[in-house]
Parts: structure tokens; C-alpha cells; sequence
């Protein structure tokens, strides 16, 4: 098990084990998908007091999950490449940054679009919406400093440390936010996070959020091949790689 | 069917959610196939070149 | 001669920073001026309604000492970094984290403490009351050297950066969201007449928080952007 790891972990293994992972994955991803919309949009029940608009749930919390799912792994990750100098591990944690800044476009998006037919407004300052808007500005944040540096490597550590650092403040801005709104009594409905949720709307939520992870390990190898490709280009095995290539 | 589209007459939301959903899931499904391509193809470029120059 | 002990180094650092600092007196004085400039624009952008004025006024003076401290942030690093002592720091034998902690704390007390000195001005300007001119001068001396010693991590990280200006704010201000929202409400509270222990308590928590794990944090991305 140990021997497998240590093997993944060197660029040329991962760029031939990850290629063989990749269809598999995309097909159970694609596989969950249309189990999730099949559940999702024909077999669960329109809500009471919602209507069909709840539907847009399937997207927005399983999006707002790996939203910050994603910044945890770009954060563990950044520590493993920081401690161990493991250049697998960083170039993941880079790899995740803008697919974890698009999950956060995606459940923002989707909670403004929610929100008008529910609140009667695109945007209202929603603890949740908020905080999920500061998660947004710190993925941000990870990849303007990753494309102003100029040196990959550098570029990795420095946006780890950065990672590390959102982390720890993630709790924090999250508690302030959610006190900032208490505070300022907005008109928080709350719809998000209903306390007994039915069981036909829990499984496509769950084939969803299972989707979405998968989705996310599929372009995250991908992303990362690709990385490995960039970084490893002068050695003996990508020569021979490419010279088959075409 | 045509009820199913209506979706209780919040069409426009539920939709536009989903097709946006899709439509960033795309990009980010086709922006690294494509940078991989790219990379290759510049890879495999330049090593034929370095071969040429070496004969 | 005698190598210096780490507090000897301490002071030696902290008067060498305060010094420069004195020599370069503008680049104090402009955040200062940007402070009370940016407020000033507040009346002038919304109406000089009182009642109105003393409801904004608490977020305004906060957003306006953010921005202020993040104009001044870059001061931290640069000059060392473009004359080479930052190189010189790197070496010291002392523990870098200890040493960022005497660099953020000269750059507190020339870019922090003035915001203190001008804020009783602007809080009359923005009609607020006594009380909240009182915890707005507390939450400045909780908040300004949090935003410092968080600003200082961004700054080593985009140190070397040609254009590392932007890139810097975009880095910390989201950063800089808790210490926003607890010292404006403190001070719009005050205002109102409620209580503000808690919020304090929070300030003075973060201000510990950040104490303790920015000085390593700064060492760390210091190292990582001069390598």
C-alpha cells in the first residue's frame, strides 16, 4: 500500500496511473449525474411552501459544500508540499484553486438566482451568501498570487501558505459574519438548511453532492497532468512521451 | 412534459441554474483537455526540433 | 565584537525601523491624510443629515483606517527589500518570526497609533457620541495592529512583485472582514447605548489570535518569496 503511494507520488507514475483513472471516473461522475437529475427533477416531490424553485438546491448546496470541501484539500495539500517538499501535493493544492473558486461562483450564482423568487431580490445579505462571497475573494486571492509569481515552485509554496492562512481564518470570518447579521436583523429566511428534509429531496441531494465530488477528483487529476506535464518537461520521460506523440 | 419544463412557473430560476451549472462545469471539464493538448503538441514540437538540430 | 541577544536584536531593529521611518516622514503622514481625506468625502458623497451621518459614521471610520492601513502595508518590506537588508534579515541568527514581530510593530506605531490620534476629529465630523468616540479610540488600539500583523503575511508573500501593490489588497482585505465587523459594530453599539464587552473581548481574541500565529506565518512566506 505504502509501495503504491510512493510510487504515485513520483510525476511519471501519477501522469500514467492518473490517465487510466480519469474516463472511470468521468463515467461514474456522469453516472451520478443523471441519477441525481432523474431524482432530482422527476421523482422528488415539489415542496409545500417553495414550489418547484427548491429544485435549484440540487446545484446550489452540493456546489456550496465543495466550495469549501475544496479550499480544505488546497489547504491539507499546501501543508503536506510545504512539510515534506512533496511536488505532487502542491501542484494539487494549485490545481484545486480554480476549481474550488468556480464551486463557489456556482453556489453563489445559483443562491442569487434562488433567492429572487424567494426573498424578492437578486442579492440580500444572507449570513450564508456573504460568507460564501468572502470565500469566492480569498480563491481569488490564491490564484492572483499564484500567476503573479513568476517561478512555479515559488509561485506553489507562496499560495500555500496563503491557503493556510484563509484556513485559519475561515471559522473566524464565518462566525463574524453570521454575528454581523444577527446584528443587523436582515431579512433571513430560513429556507436554506431546512430542518427535516424529505427523503425523496435528500437522495438526489446526495447523488449530486457524490457527482460533484467526483467531478471535482476528475478535473483536479486533470489540472494536475497537466501541471506535471508543464513542470517535468525536460526530462527523459516526457521526451519520449511526445516523441510518440502526433 | 411541457409541465415538467414549467417547473410551477419558476422555469426561468430553476433552468437558467442548471444551465449555468452546466455550462461552468463545461469550462472547467474542457480547459484542461485543452491546455493539454496545447502543452503536448508544443512539447512534441520542440522535441523534433531538438532532434533536427542534433543530426 | 559580541554577537547581540535576540532582545538586543529586538531593539536594535525596532529603533533602526523607527528611525527610517522618521527620516521618511511623508510616507507616514499620507495614509494619515487619506484617512481623514477618504472620510471627509463620506458627507459629501451621502448628505450631511446628522442622524444619518451617526449611523454610518462607525463603518465609515473603519473601512476608511482599513484602506488607510493597507495604503501604508507595502512600507513594511519594501525599502528592506530594495536596499538588500531584507536579504541580511534572512541571515540574522535569530529567529526570523521574532524579528517580523519588532518590523510589524515599528510599522504599528508609525502607521496605527497616528490613526488614533486623528480619529476624535473625524468621529466629531461624523456626529458620533462621546461613548462612541471612546470605543472607537479602543477598537482602533484592538484593530490597527491586527491589521498590521495580518497585512504583514500578504506583504512577504507579494514582496518581490512588480506589481505586488493590487495583488496585496486583494489578498488581505478579505482577510480583514472579522476585524471590520467586530469594531464598527462595537462602536455603532456604543453609539446606540448597548453594551460592547463582548465585541471588545472578540477584538482583543483576534488581536491574540493573530499575535501568536502571524510573526511564524510572515517568517515563513518571507523565506518562501526570497528563495
Amino acid at each position: 500500500m505504502l509501495h503504491f503511494f510512493h510510487k504515485l507520488a513520483s510525476p511519471k507514475h501519477f501522469y500514467r496511473i492518473s490517465g487510466n483513472w480519469i474516463p472511470w471516473l468521468g463515467l461514474a461522475c456522469f453516472g451520478f449525474t443523471l441519477a441525481g437529475l432523474y431524482e432530482g427533477l422527476l421523482v422528488a416531490p415539489t415542496d409545500y411552501q417553495q414550489g418547484d424553485s427548491y429544485r435549484i438546491m440540487f446545484i446550489h448546496v452540493p456546489a456550496a459544500w465543495m466550495s469549501l470541501f475544496i479550499y480544505m484539500v488546497m489547504a491539507g495539500a499546501g501543508v503536506i508540499g510545504l512539510v515534506w517538499r512533496i511536488k505532487l501535493a502542491e501542484i494539487m493544492a494549485i490545481s484545486s484553486a480554480h476549481i474550488g473558486a468556480s464551486f463557489t461562483f456556482l453556489a453563489l450564482i445559483t443562491g442569487s438566482i434562488w433567492g429572487k423568487p424567494m426573498w424578492g431580490a437578486w442579492w440580500v445579505w444572507d449570513a450564508r451568501l456573504t460568507s460564501e462571497l468572502i470565500l469566492l475573494f480569498l480563491y481569488l486571492g490564491v490564484i492572483a498570487l499564484y500567476n503573479a509569481v513568476e517561478d512555479s515552485r515559488t509561485a506553489a509554496r507562496a499560495t500555500s501558505i496563503l491557503a493556510l492562512v484563509g484556513v485559519v481564518n475561515i471559522p473566524i470570518i464565518h462566525f463574524s459574519v453570521e454575528w454581523w447579521n444577527t446584528l443587523h436583523q436582515g431579512p433571513t429566511v430560513t429556507k436554506f438548511g431546512a430542518p427535516s428534509i424529505d427523503i425523496h429531496m435528500l437522495i438526489p441531494l446526495l447523488l449530486m453532492a457524490v457527482a460533484f465530488k467526483l467531478f471535482y477528483v476528475m478535473v483536479l487529476l486533470m489540472r494536475a497532468r497537466v501541471e506535471v506535464l508543464q513542470r517535468e518537461r525536460n526530462t527523459g520521460w516526457v521526451q519520449e512521451l511526445v516523441s510518440d506523440y502526433e | 412534459m411541457s409541465e415538467f419544463l414549467h417547473m410551477g412557473g419558476y422555469a426561468a430560476y430553476v433552468w437558467s441554474s442548471y444551465g449555468i451549472a452546466l455550462v461552468v462545469l463545461l469550462a472547467n471539464l474542457f480547459a484542461p483537455i485543452l491546455a493539454h493538448r496545447k502543452l503536448l503538441t508544443q512539447l512534441a514540437r520542440r522535441h523534433q526540433r531538438a532532434r533536427r538540430m542534433k543530426r | 565584537m559580541k554577537p547581540a541577544t535576540l532582545p538586543q536584536a529586538f531593539a536594535i531593529l525596532l529603533r533602526r525601523d523607527l528611525t527610517l521611518a522618521y527620516r521618511r516622514r511623508s510616507e507616514i503622514i499620507n495614509p494619515l491624510l487619506f484617512f481623514v481625506l477618504v472620510t471627509a468625502m463620506f458627507p459629501l458623497g451621502v448628505g450631511a443629515d446628522p442622524a444619518l451621518l451617526r449611523d454610518i459614521g462607525p463603518g465609515i471610520i473603519w473601512v476608511a483606517a482599513l484602506l488607510a492601513a493597507l495604503l501604508s502595508l507595502e512600507t513594511v518590506f519594501r525599502s528592506d527589500f530594495d536596499d538588500g537588508s531584507l536579504e541580511q534579515l534572512l541571515l540574522s541568527p535569530h529567529p526570523l518570526s521574532v524579528l517580523m514581530i519588532a518590523k510589524v510593530l515599528a510599522h504599528w506605531l508609525v502607521t496605527g497609533l497616528p490613526l488614533l490620534i486623528v480619529a476624535p476629529l473625524l468621529s466629531i465630523l461624523l456626529h458620533l457620541s462621546d461613548d462612541a468616540m471612546h470605543t472607537l479610540l479602543i477598537t482602533l488600539a484592538l484593530g490597527t495592529p491586527v491589521l498590521s500583523l495580518v497585512g504583514a503575511i500578504g506583504v512577504a508573500l507579494t514582496v518581490g512583485l512588480r506589481k505586488g501593490g493590487t495583488i496585496l489588497s486583494i489578498l488581505v482585505m478579505p482577510l480583514y472582514v472579522p476585524v471590520l465587523i467586530f469594531a464598527a459594530s462595537a462602536v455603532a453599539n456604543s453609539d446606540a447605548g448597548l453594551p460592547v464587552n463582548a465585541h471588545l473581548s472578540l477584538l482583543a481574541a483576534l488581536l491574540v489570535l493573530a499575535t501568536s500565529l502571524s510573526p511564524a506565518a510572515t517568517a515563513a512566506s518571507l523565506r518562501i518569496s526570497m528563495s
